[in-house]
């Protein structure tokens, strides 16, 4: 509480008639209340848990509090071998894993000085684009969920579900995966993959179509979308903004495009970019790319020739279980990469991709052994986090909910 | 034997807890399937099955829901105001089944045929609102402070755009008992004539009135968790609930009541009781409540008051001069009332 108008600020004398007149017209600062929004909370996406300060339903400051999911992952790869160390990668961003995998494989590969053969290069743009879409209906679906939309997220569920059916039929389990290989992928697609995705590929355009016309024009919708959040081009490069969101804001920057990796140079797509960089555009982006990555996927299925998906060197890839029972070589070097595992030359390098979220980097140091000296991850939702708070001061409580859901956090890669 | 219930004070006390119950059995019941029909909708929308487990097609699923409420244990958090806390639960449901009293289910059959008919209506629903301000209240929670706060302001706004609707049809009418609005319809039901924009607003503003999706701000999952109720557990929740959904079947009746005839029969189909058209027609107005929960995203809680204060209350208010102007012009305002 502050009196403004004391006798003494306005330089008069106090007179009681005054007084009575100062009291009458008191300034009375009333402070704004914090309140605690998450960890446990239906729209927190895992663990956020944000301190909002707000003024009435005015959010005035918004506090991003992370490591709710800390688990060690960096310090972890340090003491296991490089093979040991590609499920971690699943568990980061457990929502899209295949990339994630893809990230650490390409810099241990690199490393390595080895390249992967070249129908496990088109494997692993399929499934990067399978990936894709699958964090992108994810996202979108509980997106439209927290902004109040019932219905898209259980459709989404279903189409996922599709998707995780071709994840299993690859590697053998639904979520992580653990399929991505240094030198290759485990194992060869089975027999019949590439027609179900073929099939499916078909379907799928018909269930974007769907959310699309649910969503993107209908007014409720925009009104909790657009200009909500809204990051200009400057503000989103600032605070490291990369991927769909950066793009919403009018940034045509694309791993896939500016470094290619895999066989992203030899398809055609298009990257989509939004202008305005507010909710609403970071929906539209997504759902842009969906399409865009079903034209990835039926150009790999197109492309792909039979022959060999792992490198065809003992000394990283193992042997046929076959040899194993004839060769004693083959034996050997099945147990010495399964104990000790490959030596990588020491040296380092900073690999990235664009994973469904954005840039995800791996900055990884070898110091000749088979364990990684020092991996240092560099997530993709850290850095669209701590634009929350930029993001949503001065909107309302339900728009900081839309903001958290356009930005499309996963809690196991902001905390690692 | 007509002397006993109409003089003897017993007879008169029978009578009344008769027809309370005729009432409130079919209303609970109704509303214990208007959940299952709610899910079973949903998921039919959705692409899922819904409740199938608990007997035939599920159909046990409101007892086996209600067992289960009933069993647990009603938590009253430590900051709370003991008695007020589990007064607000009690005021939401009884208020709720309080207005039925003046809907009628057929031709003079309501419990209380009262010339005032509407003027009660808006009183209760009035009062509706004190349950939700003491439950956010003396939960001492902020989510439930903000929901109740929400919840408060959203009630109150829709209620004059409600109330406007109300006084339209009075108009066309000339009387305030609801027996004599849905005679009033034996010709044509008012949202087939000029009364169609009042039922549009009607039916938006009943959303709003129950707090329903897409105006389901004071509960909104996603922002405040479940709002004014967050820290309601057990029965004292299901009271809550209870009082939503019999709220919603009674907006739902009123919606029947005054624009789509009520229990007259439509095609001239008069040999199946009013009773049944009236349910049908909540049946109707309840499946547009989910319809519109499975569809829409939420409003933001100003966009919803600029809604209300802004296009609703206007519009109404311009519907109710226009209605009057041209009864009057046409001469056929409803004299017999003045």
């Amino acid at each position: 509480m502050t009196d403004l108008l004391e006798p003494g600020l306005l330089g008069q004398t106090a007179v009681p008639a005054d007084q009575a007149v100062a009291s009458a017209t008191k300034t009375i600062q009333i402070d704004s209340h914090a309140m605690n929004f998450g960890p446990q909370h239906p729209a927190a996406h895992g663990v956020l848990r944000l301190v909002l300060e707000m003024d009435g339903e005015v959010v005035e400051r918004a506090d991003p509090h992370v490591g709710l999911l800390h688990r060690g992952t960096e310090k972890l790869i340090e003491s296991r071998t490089y093979i040991q160390n590609v499920p971690y990668f699943d568990r980061l961003d457990y929502v899209s894993p295949m990339c994630m995998e893809h990230a650490f494989v390409l810099a241990t590969e690199k490393l390595l000085s080895i390249t992967a053969p070249e129908r496990a290069l088109w494997i692993r743009t399929m499934f990067d684009e399978i990936t894709r879409i699958l964090n992108h209906l994810l996202n979108l679906t509980s997106y439209a969920l927290d902004v109040g939309a019932l219905s898209p997220s259980l459709w989404g569920y279903e189409e996922r579900e599709k998707l995780m059916e071709f994840y299993e039929a690859a590697s053998g389990a639904r979520l992580h995966a653990n399929y991505y290989r240094p030198g290759g992928v485990k194992s060869d697609l089975p027999v019949g993959l590439t027609d179900r995705i073929w099939a499916w590929s078909e379907a799928f355009p018909k269930f974007v179509d769907d959310l699309w016309d649910l969503l993107t024009s209908n007014r409720i919708w925009k009104q909790r979308t657009v200009d909500i959040g809204v990051m200009s081009a400057e503000q989103a490069l600032a605070w490291g903004f990369t991927g769909p969101n950066l793009r919403a804001s009018g940034v045509p920057w694309d791993l896939r495009r500016a470094q290619p990796y895999a066989k992203y140079d030899q398809v055609e797509f298009d990257i989509p970019v939004a202008r305005n960089g507010d909710c609403y555009d970071r929906y539209l982006v997504r759902m842009v790319e969906m399409r865009e990555s079903v034209k990835i996927i039926r150009q790999c299925v197109e492309r792909m020739k039979p022959g060999p998906v792992k490198i065809d060197d003992r000394k990283f890839t193992p042997p046929r279980r076959e040899e194993m029972k004839r060769s004693m070589e083959a034996l050997i070097h099945h147990f010495k990469l399964y104990t000790e595992g490959f030596h990588v030359p020491s040296g380092a390098t900073y690999t990235a991709i664009e994973s469904p979220k954005g840039e995800f980097g791996v900055y990884l140091v070898s110091d000749g052994t088979n364990k990684p000296y020092r991996c240092k991850i560099r997530p993709t939702g850290f850095s669209h986090l701590q634009a929350v708070e930029v993001m949503s001061k001065g909107h309302m409580l339900a728009d900081t909910v839309a903001i958290i859901g356009s930005i499309d956090l996963v809690f196991g890669e902001v905390d690692r | 034997m007509r002397d006993f219930f109409t003089n003897n004070v017993l007879g008169i006390l029978l009578l009344t807890i008769a027809e309370t119950l005729a009432i409130l059995v079919p209303v609970l019941i109704g509303m214990a399937y208007s959940t299952f029909f709610e899910r079973k909708a949903l998921a039919a929308f959705q692409l899922r099955r819904g409740p199938n487990v608990v007997g035939p097609f599920g159909l046990w699923q409101p007892f086996a829901d209600a067992v289960k409420v009933f069993t647990k244990e009603t938590i009253v958090p430590a900051g709370a105001s003991r008695s007020l806390f589990l007064l607000a639960p009690m005021l939401t449901f009884v208020l709720a089944c309080l207005a039925w009293a003046v809907i009628p289910v057929n031709d003079n059959w309501a419990a209380a045929n009262i010339n005032v008919g509407i003027l009660y209506l808006f009183a209760i629903s009035s009062l509706g609102v004190y349950g939700i301000i003491i439950a956010g209240w003396a939960s001492n929670s902020k989510y439930a402070f903000l929901g109740a706060m929400r919840s408060a302001a959203q009630m109150v706004s829709y209620e004059v755009s409600i109330g406007f609707v109300l006084v339209t049809v009075m108009l066309c009418v000339g009387s305030l008992n609801l027996n004599d609005v849905v005679r009033a319809q034996s010709h044509h039901w008012f949202a087939f004539t000029l009364l169609f924009p009042m039922f549009v607003v009607f039916l938006i503003s009943m959303l709003a009135e129950t707090n329903r999706a897409p105006f389901d701000l004071p509960e909104g999952e996603s922002e405040l968790v479940a709002g004014f109720f967050v820290e309601y557990s057990a029965m004292s929740f299901a009271l809550f609930f209870l009082g939503e959904y019999t709220n919603m079947i009674m907006m739902s009746a009123l919606g029947s009541v005054l624009f789509l005839g009520g229990w007259q029969a439509p095609f001239g189909l008069t040999f199946i009781p009013g009773v049944f058209w009236l349910a049908a027609k909540i049946c109707v107005l309840m499946f547009f409540f989910f319809w519109v929960r499975a569809t829409f995203p939420r409003f933001r809680y100003d966009q919803l008051m600029r809604l209300g204060w802004k296009v609703f209350l206007p519009l109404s208010l311009l519907w109710l001069v226009l209605t009057a102007g041209y009864l009057e012009l046409t001469g056929t305002l409803p004299m017999e009332a003045l």
